[in-house]
């Protein structure tokens, strides 16, 4: 099932770091008493809904609302007249940075609906079937616009223009005329021309992805209720209840001290839920109302009105020679960004050449906005798509050099003291042990039979670190509460609880971790970029050696010895004072039970800006079967091993890694927005737009390998985010040796492959 | 409009309630009956999310009308606890940690009792494709899989044993 390599320490140092308790959280998600966005109701609460617009692209000539007003039960309409206008302003968000000014527009449309499914207006009323009545009475008059969608259509010069205001960024001088162009990328080494023209061998594609959608089973919900005195109340669910703070704030022009965001539990979000969509709207409708207001969206908005990620295009050309140096890498990305700017076609380029030691490179990366949702993040934002890309053509470089692709990988792969395509100078990190691992698995060495292909394919994600706050309080009677200001997206209370126990020497079980709203804890960063285990966890281990620190001065009270003299061992203070040499331990229990006499409560806070994010990389390898008859593609095995650093509670991280290859797998095979000539989505639901489902899917072999990252107490590095970058290109290259043509355009639907199959037999 | 009665048992205990007709069961029981454990996630019947067990039979409660459940037998996520103690399937989802969000959960323990129900001993490619219509975006499938077939396993030995 998995394997644990390569842990210097294994077994000796942590009593808790490495063992897979229970989740604390686990009762309540396994019963159905875990509340998660939609199950909040307040008293006097009013139902909303957001009428959307029909057009992928027109202006708004008018909104007449009074209809839907005169309808008994209707409490409140808002529309982009509602909200103010934000001048362009980039707000940090946890994993990249938003434009307000679009953020606003982006919530509720103004002057212009950018795609299908564009806000434009939305009512508050006493119960959903008066709200869903009272949409349609709203008369919205629209002049449709051309509408592109298409990257590279949309990069066109005569393409229909989203927005007069963009210039495209990045250019060697300011462009004179707006495009739909709204940034130029580039990362440059060395001389990449004359080294292509010097390769011995040389490679070329071009690569396809679709739009894709994260697909987190709950769609987005709010309650939200603002007072006639301006104090606003908000439950959602989102991967940063800050996040959500600071974007109403901005949206609707309100001081962040009048803003009280609570969690929700929150099912899922894979990226996104690092924006806002419906909170800022259902505070202007409670505001309007003077009534708490709760928004679900359903499955279809979710769809057509929250982030896919982007569909792309990767062009790679790869130069070597013959004894497998790869010595130039040219790689060009033109990626959707949807309707507004800022697709994550920075990072990809980033990430696009990180796992190779390359001396001559060119990467550029064209940021295009589209009249289709604003993408969101999506895990490991833009990286499997450039990874698609160099990651095929570094397999087609493998089968023209007759090379072993993982030989291959390791052989050109990046090392400590290696200067990163995107600056900064590798350490610590566990590519080559990642690399040997998978190679060194059972699943390398199975033979292959008729119609069967293998793919490798590696993958780079940054993880992140940040601002974070975390508080330990110990109880009278011994017991401890961790709170923090993460929302626990896949069991990172389970982590939490793991590191302050291993600093305060007690079970797991005995420290309850606490997620808490925005005005009981300090300021943390959102769940994402991989940093939770990482930032907050640093955090969460600095408040525990504070309380440490703490209950040592007090045992020192106790014994009138100096705090010198006190260790903490395993939960008790020892008396080090060789004349009390037969004092008893003071447990943590003794002590927290005397604390009002010691000089009263004992618990700490800590808020810092964690540095030294150690960065993924993950290896994979996967073996499938065509049916060339149905062109129907079946996963047989799937193996993927990734450095974790300091695995904290094993079973979560193997999870992490299984999650995203199945979502990696999707994407590859199935997923994709497909929209309809007058760019309407035409699969907004599970039953059109198919994730894997559990018969699409083998069991997911992992393998941690741990390089421990010497900036985390416990060595921790983020894991969520590296394991969904390889497998588009592990699948797709195994495809491709099974049908024995090579596969560039994902997804790898059925009749695709019947396609290249017959097209090859012709 | 007027309001349809409808008196019901839901894990085991009476309900009634008022609906309209074209209410859904799954809004029913989140809005009417306060059990919020089924969740909706798509309300097109293609997740699972809101699985119930209608006399038995697994159902998505998004696609019964509140109406049909007149007279019929309602078994929820709620009522899978006796007494505070967990069902093997929901031990063995804590033990495997075979959930992450845990928003399909519910649905899918819903699903898997219904499958252990039908089938004591299931392989794990019946598992699989009873399974399909779950969606679940956080695991991969596979540890609730392993959970799945490891609950069976440890049921069929307290049968045994018993």
């Amino acid at each position: 099932m998995s394997d644990v390599l390569d842990r210097p320490d294994a077994g000796a140092g942590f009593a808790v770091v490495g063992t897979r308790p229970v989740r604390p959280d686990g009762f309540d998600k396994v019963t159905g008493r875990a509340a998660f966005g939609a199950d909040l109701v307040m008293p006097g609460m009013l139902t909303g809904r957001i009428k959307r617009s029909p057009h992928a692209h027109a202006r708004i000539l008018g909104i007449d609302a009074r209809k839907a007003l005169a309808l008994p039960g209707v409490k409140a309409v808002v529309t982009g007249a509602d909200f103010p206008d934000l001048a362009s302003e980039l707000v940090e968000g946890g994993e990249a940075a938003s434009n307000m000014r679009d953020l606003a527009v982006n919530v509720m449309a103004r002057d212009k609906a950018l795609y299908e499914g564009h806000a434009v207006a939305a009512v508050a009323a006493i119960s959903p079937a008066i709200a869903e009545a009272a949409l349609d009475l709203i008369e919205v008059t629209y002049e449709p616009l051309p509408h592109v969608i298409d990257v590279e259509a949309a990069m066109a010069p005569d393409a229909p223009l989203l927005h007069a205001h963009l210039f495209t960024e990045g250019l060697e001088s300011r462009p004179t005329l707006p495009s739909n162009i709204a940034k130029k990328h580039q990362f440059v080494r060395g001389d990449v021309d004359a080294a292509l023209a010097a390769a011995e061998v040389t490679v070329e594609g071009r690569y396809t992805t679709k739009a894709v959608h994260q697909g987190y089973i709950e769609p987005h919900a709010c309650v939200a209720a603002m007072s006639p005195d301006g104090q606003c109340q908000v439950w959602s669910s989102s991967q940063g209840h800050f996040m959500v703070r600071t974007y109403c704030a901005k949206v609707l022009a309100l001081d962040i001290s009048d803003i009280r965001v609570t969690p929700a539990e929150i099912g899922g979000g894979f990226g996104g839920k690092t924006t806002v969509y419906l909170e800022p709207v259902a505070l202007a409708l409670s505001r309007a109302a003077g009534a708490p207001v709760k928004l679900v969206m359903s499955r279809d908005e979710v769809f057509r009105a929250t982030g896919p990620t982007s569909g792309g295009v990767i062009e790679v050309k790869l130069g070597a020679t013959r004894d497998g140096t790869i010595t130039a890498a040219e790689v060009t990305l033109k990626f959707q960004a949807g309707a507004f700017p800022g697709s994550p076609v920075g990072t990809a380029c980033m990430t696009a050449l990180a796992c190779y030691d390359v001396p001559n490179f060119r990467i550029v990366g064209w940021d295009v906005v589209t009249n289709s949702p604003k993408v969101a993040a999506y895990r490991a934002p833009g990286a499997p798509i450039s990874a698609f890309g160099v990651e095929s053509a570094v397999d087609q470089l493998a089968r023209k050099l007759g090379a072993d692709p993982i030989e291959l990988r390791a052989k050109n792969g990046a090392r400590n003291g290696l200067k990163a395509p995107y600056g900064p100078t590798f350490q610590a990190i566990g590519y080559q042990e990642t690399l040997q691992a998978l190679k060194d698995h059972p699943n390398y060495a199975v033979p292959l039979g008729p119609n069967q292909g293998r793919g490798v394919a590696v993958g780079f994600w940054f993880n992140v670190g940040g601002e974070s706050t975390a508080a330990v309080h110990v109880g009278e009677d011994g017991t401890a509460t961790v709170v923090t200001g993460n929302p626990d997206i896949g069991g990172s209370r389970a982590s939490m609880a793991i590191m302050a126990a291993e600093v305060l020497g007690v079970a797991a079980e005995d420290v309850r971790p606490v997620v808490a709203d925005t005005a009981s804890i300090g300021y943390s960063m959102l769940t994402g970029g991989s940093r939770t285990t990482f930032a907050t966890g640093m955090a969460v281990v600095r408040a525990a050696e504070k309380v440490v620190d703490e209950l040592k001065r007090r045992a020192a009270g106790i014994w009138s010895v100096p705090v010198e003299q006190v260790a903490w061992q395993g939960g008790k203070a020892i008396c080090l004072d060789p004349a009390k040499g037969d004092t008893p331990p003071l447990t943590l229990k003794g002590l927290a039970g005397q604390s009002a006499r010691t000089g009263g409560p004992i618990s700490a806070e800590v808020s810092l800006n964690a540095q030294g994010a150690g960065p993924g990389f993950a290896a994979h390898l996967c073996d499938v079967e065509v049916d060339p008859e149905t062109g129907h593609v079946k996963v047989l095995r799937y193996t993927a091993a990734q450095d974790v650093g300091r695995a904290i509670h094993p079973a979560y991280v193997e999870g992490q890694m299984q999650g995203g290859v199945a979502q990696g797998v999707g994407w590859a095979l199935n997923e994709e927005y497909i929209f309809d000539a007058e760019g309407r989505m035409e699969n907004a639901g599970f039953l059109d737009y198919r994730v894997p489902v559990a018969s699409d899917l083998p069991m997911i072999d992992t393998v941690m390998v741990e390089v421990p990252n010497p900036r985390h107490p416990f060595g921790a590095k983020g894991v969520g985010e590296a394991p969904i970058v390889p497998p588009l290109a592990a699948v797709a290259s195994a495809v491709s040796q099974a049908i024995g043509v090579r596969m560039a355009d994902l997804p790898l639907s059925p009749p695709k492959i019947r396609a290249a199959i017959d097209a090859k037999g012709a | 409009m007027s309001k349809i009665h409808v008196t019901t048992t839901v894990n085991g205990d009476l309900a009634e309630f008022l609906t309209d007709p074209q209410t859904t069961l799954l809004d029913a029981l989140r809005d009417a009956l306060g059990l919020t454990g089924s969740k909706e996630g798509c309300g097109s019947g293609d997740c699972g999310a809101c699985s119930v067990l209608v006399d038995g039979r697994l159902v998505c409660s998004c696609l019964v009308l509140a109406a049909e459940a007149e007279g019929r037998r309602i078994e929820t996520i709620e009522g899978m606890a006796k007494g505070g103690e967990l069902h093997p399937l929901q031990q063995k989802f804590l033990e495997h940690a075979a959930l992450q969000c845990g928003f399909c959960t519910p649905g899918l323990l819903v699903a898997a009792k219904a499958l252990l129900d039908a089938n004591p001993d299931p392989t794990e490619e019946e598992t699989r494709y009873w399974l399909a219509g779950n969606l679940c975006r956080c695991t991969g499938y596979d540890k609730v899989i392993r959970a799945v077939l490891d609950a069976a396993a440890e049921m069929r030995q307290a049968r045994r044993a018993a």
